[in-house]
């Protein structure tokens, strides 16, 4: 398959040339980084275009990152909800989660630009992880950013990275979650950017990280959609779901699935609402959905999942939502917490605690909304060890 | 993007002014909303400040370092709002042309043409947005433009020389050269990006160029001001305000910058 026959059409085409899907993306950076992101998306264009760099991504992903993930028939969980749940999954990637896909590709890109250094933000850990993994692959500098609140929470993943090499900065300004790790990376990136690539960890920013995150991530729903047509005698699931925070896992799932007649379902961490609860702002470099006041004052996001911990959305999902193609429900962390134990003892699989929030929309909707028998493919976007002292807490 | 007016407006015909009077132009920045802010404004004329950078606080100000970030949250933990301020604004009048400076989203949710009126309705005559850059201030700059508040765009040390012509183009009031890549905040010393700066804007414009950010002592205004027309100052008077120094330590810390500006 030649890179241009992979483009998704319909509503998941290239943005403009602007940067925009609809109305939601753009590039509001400071004048200092407008430079960095022109030279990106052209870097960017120009290896998407070359079999050479697909070759060499691909190669690393299956050689290294443990690509294809497999597809997983759930029969004893399928039983109890009453519907059909296929599990795409991520967690079985090298790091445990989605993550890796758009790491490689981004590191790859900094190689090309000549960039020996690497900075990243990191929610739960997860990226931060990915990002200190393929510093390490390709021999380059790595600083990771994590607010004081989620390196509290998610000790292990900080360990992890500092094992990988890379130096994490704690940061105690505003929230001290995600938000202020990405303004942290900003900042950094503004001192840095002639020989630091910043490697944005989600679908999110100014352009043309939505764009090239998502098509970085597709690799999810391409090899989802293609396995779950060999299992469905080439039907495809009449559901796919998928947890949203910024949106990387699914966005790169939905690509996959978008010309088909699936129902693509995102769903939102109730605290982190940003489509449920936000309305329209300009905040980190793109025009999308944010909690905010009245007066454009960014809020604080909660989750239980240091990963979902983000008042905003990537653009492309809030055009989804907005052309109604797909629906970005939300669940409360009581929900997930149940849909966690659910999974890991019908099933054997504890996930992350971003995955389990779509899950956990499953569980509720099997109740009540979805037709017995339907068949719902979910991302399973990470594996659960991370999140186990925090479970722990709650479960005791 | 719509063209800038052609004629300059209230902010440059002040700037230029002082410029073609032979003076070296000082703009320092307070963060509204912080301790007694407007008092400082007067002191800051009174000091001769040629005109006043007024920060409206935003909760994730990007580009600012910590000496700003701390001021943005001091003021917004005060209760601090854009309207609040533009409100307290119409009711002081320092005597010296003001420039809002804040954050797009802060403009995006007010509404561009409320935001742009309620600026002139406080007696603003420019506004400093930094994350909204060339290719995207359109929308804003129409509303500005059409109210009359003069939209001051912002070059870096990293902005291609081709693109240096359309910012000047289409800045108003003064284009604002920013002195070196990162963030706001106190410099030891000036970077040599700053001077380059001015000269490369110098060479494409005539409207006034000042520089900014990681200006922080007199002797580095007198420097950049070699090549520039004028300086803003912003982290050292803010932290002035931040320890306790009110508006007599920012007005004396301005007054010194006046002072060497003027000996040259």
């Amino acid at each position: 398959m030649s890179p241009t026959d992979r483009a998704p059409g319909g509503l998941m085409r290239e943005p403009d040339p602007t940067g925009r899907f609809g109305d939601f993306g753009g590039r509001y950076v400071p004048e200092s980084l407008v430079a960095a992101c022109m030279e990106l998306e052209q870097e960017f264009r120009v290896a998407w275009a070359d079999p050479a760099f697909h070759a060499e991504f691909e190669h690393i992903l299956s050689s290294y990152g443990g690509r294809p993930t497999p597809v997983t028939e759930c029969a004893r969980l399928s039983e109890q909800l009453g519907v059909r749940v296929l599990l795409k999954r991520e967690d079985l990637a090298h790091t445990g989660s989605h993550k890796l896909n758009n790491v490689i590709g981004q590191t790859l890109l900094t190689r090309r630009m000549g960039k020996g250094r690497v900075l990243a933000e990191t929610g739960a850990g997860q990226h931060g992880v990915a990002t200190a993994t393929a510093a390490a692959l390709f021999g380059l500098e790595c600083l990771v950013f994590m607010g004081e609140v989620d390196v509290e929470r998610q000790a292990l993943n900080v360990f992890r990275m500092r094992l990988l090499g890379a130096e994490v900065r704690t940061v105690t300004s505003g929230s001290r979650t995600l938000k202020d790790a990405v303004n942290e990376a900003l900042r950094e990136w503004v001192a840095c950017v002639e020989t630091t690539h910043y490697c944005l960890g989600s679908v999110m920013g100014p352009h043309p990280y939505p764009w090239m995150v998502r098509e970085l991530q597709r690799i999810v729903g391409d090899e989802a959609r293609d396995q779950c047509r060999q299992i469905l005698g080439g039907a495809d699931p009449d559901y796919v779901v998928a947890c949203v925070g910024g949106g990387s896992n699914a966005a790169g799932t939905f690509a996959g699935f978008v010309d088909t007649p699936a129902r693509l379902v995102g769903v939102e961490a109730a605290g982190g609402a940003a489509i449920g609860h936000g309305v329209p702002g300009v905040v980190h470099g793109m025009k999308s959905f944010f909690l905010q006041d009245e007066a454009g004052q960014i809020l604080e996001a909660h989750s239980i999942s240091a990963g979902l911990d983000y008042p905003g959305i990537g653009p492309e999902h809030a055009q989804l939502a907005a052309a109604g193609r797909a629906e970005y429900p939300q669940v409360g962390d009581a929900e997930v917490l149940e849909a966690f134990q659910l999974l890991s003892r019908t099933e054997g699989i504890i996930p992350a605690f971003e995955s389990a929030h779509a899950l956990a929309w499953v569980v509720r909707e099997a109740r009540w909304a979805i037709p017995a028998g339907a068949t719902v493919m979910i991302t399973l976007s990470g594996r659960g060890d991370k999140d186990a002292a925090q479970a722990m807490e709650h479960l005791g | 993007m719509s063209a800038a007016p052609a004629g300059p407006g209230l902010l440059e015909t002040a700037l230029r002014a002082g410029r073609d009077a032979g003076r070296k132009l000082l703009v320092p920045y307070f963060t509204a909303g912080l301790g007694d802010w407007t008092e400082a404004l007067h002191a800051a004329a009174g000091a001769g400040a040629d005109a006043i950078e007024v920060g409206i606080p935003f909760s994730d100000p990007v580009i600012d370092g910590p000496t700003i970030q701390e001021a943005s949250t001091r003021a917004l933990q005060a209760g601090a709002t854009p309207d609040g301020i533009l409100d307290t604004l119409a009711r002081t009048e320092p005597g010296v042309p003001l420039v809002a400076m804040t954050y797009y989203n802060v403009i995006f949710r007010g509404g561009h043409r409320r935001i742009a009126a309620s600026l002139v309705r406080a007696g603003v005559s420019g506004a400093i947005i930094p994350d909204l850059p060339l290719d995207e201030v359109g929308d804003w700059a129409a509303a500005a433009d059409l109210a009359g508040v003069e939209t001051v765009l912002l070059a870096a040390p990293t902005t291609p020389d081709e693109r240096l012509p359309a910012i000047c183009a289409r800045s108003r009031g003064f284009v604002y050269g920013v002195g070196l890549m990162g963030v706001t905040g106190e410099r030891a010393t000036l970077a040599a990006s700053a001077t380059v700066m001015a000269k490369r804007l110098r060479a494409v414009t005539d409207k006034p160029v000042l520089v900014g950010v990681g200006v922080s002592t007199p002797e580095q205004a007198v420097e950049v001001c070699a090549e520039a027309d004028g300086v803003a100052v912003g982290s050292a008077v803010v932290r002035r305000m931040l320890d306790g120094g009110g508006p007599e330590g920012a007005a004396e810390l301005i007054g010194s910058f006046r002072a060497a500006l003027d000996r040259g």
